[in-house]
């Protein structure tokens, strides 16, 4: 798995914000859209396109993209 | 003072979902009220552990896997006449509605929904439900009054519960057999185990509650045994709601 088209599927879950925004050390929670209902639309994508199944602890704990990529990609078979 | 128009006994209740949560709950409380029970589950050790914590000796079990309908058939074969159905068994999957998939509802509805109306409709068919019996099945605000974020698959299968409830009341009145409903908000179950939340966001969200925190599995059973007694026996097409005022608001 790649952090690049990792970054893209995380632009996707939200709807306001510029896809341009996102990089690896974008930290997500800190932009406007984040809401719980995103967080859930995060944890989805990342078990439909990885499948593997997030907790919410992981996303508090992640700050960066990088960081939970980091977390998804040790988990990922 | 032995007047309790709660009492079960002499009746044989059929639990589904009995090997944890409010199905366990519901065993318990029954076998406690002196019904005979029979307990349904998928998980042989489980539901093992919910028949060694039945009160009194008249109970049984049967292994069966609601995810397809095949065993409904040789479960019904199986029992003896009911006085009394409970449906227990189900499950969630949170998911916003852009990533619901057909795989994953399906595997819902089947459990939640098409499973216990085959189940109910088969011990009709076969005369083991019939005059003075009652059917209780385990609804949910989300889907009747409310819903929760990501919660459209399980809101889905519980809307249907009740919808099917209120038709299964009215055709089966003739034949003496009441059907109701109980709508439970958030309950202390496994079934919120899965940490797709942190604790600290449960807290916030018991908060929302005038009670100020969830339900007990057993303050469900209570609902569901009143639904199960005579003292309801006027009593059918109802949704009994418990939970905690949430609706109020």
């Amino acid at each position: 798995m790649e952090i690049v088209d990792f970054v893209e599927k995380m632009a996707e879950q939200f709807d306001e914000t510029d896809a341009a925004v996102f990089t690896p050390q974008t930290k997500f929670k800190e932009l406007d859209e984040w809401s719980s209902l995103v967080a859930l639309s995060v944890i989805a994508m990342v078990d439909e396109s990885y499948k593997v199944r997030l907790k919410g602890v992981d996303v508090r704990e992640s700050s960066t993209i990088n960081d939970l990529f980091n977390i998804v990609k040790a988990r990922a078979q | 003072m032995s007047y309790n128009p709660f009492t079960l006994e002499n009746k044989t209740i059929l639990v589904t979902g009995a090997s944890s949560g409010i199905g366990k709950a519901v065993a318990i409380e029954c076998s406690k009220l002196g019904a005979n029970v029979i307990v349904c589950g998928r998980n042989e050790q489980r539901l093992n552990e919910t028949l060694d914590s039945l009160e009194g000796t008249n109970h049984t079990s049967r292994i069966v896997d609601f995810s397809t309908n095949k065993e409904i058939i040789p479960l019904v074969e199986s029992l003896p006449n009911l006085d009394g159905v409970v449906h227990c068994a189900g499950f969630t999957h949170t998911l916003p509605f852009q990533f619901v998939n057909e795989v994953d509802l399906t595997a819902i509805m089947q459990v939640n929904f098409v499973a216990a109306t085959m189940l109910s409709q088969s011990l009709v068919k076969s005369k083991k439900i019939g005059k003075s019996s009652s059917v209780v099945f385990v609804s949910s605000i989300s889907g009747v009054n409310v819903t929760v974020l990501g919660n459209a698959m399980y809101s889905a299968s519980k809307g249907a519960i009740n919808g099917i409830a209120k038709s299964m009341a009215l055709d089966l009145a003739p034949k003496g057999i009441r059907v109701n409903c109980v709508t439970p908000g958030m309950v202390n179950t496994n079934i919120l185990h899965d940490e797709l939340v942190t604790k600290e966001q449960l807290a916030e969200d018991m908060n929302k509650y005038p009670l100020k925190r969830y339900g007990e599995p057993q303050e469900v059973a209570h609902g569901i045994i009143y639904l199960l007694s005579d003292a309801s026996k006027w009593v059918t097409g109802s949704n009994l709601l418990i939970d905690g005022g949430y609706t109020l608001l």
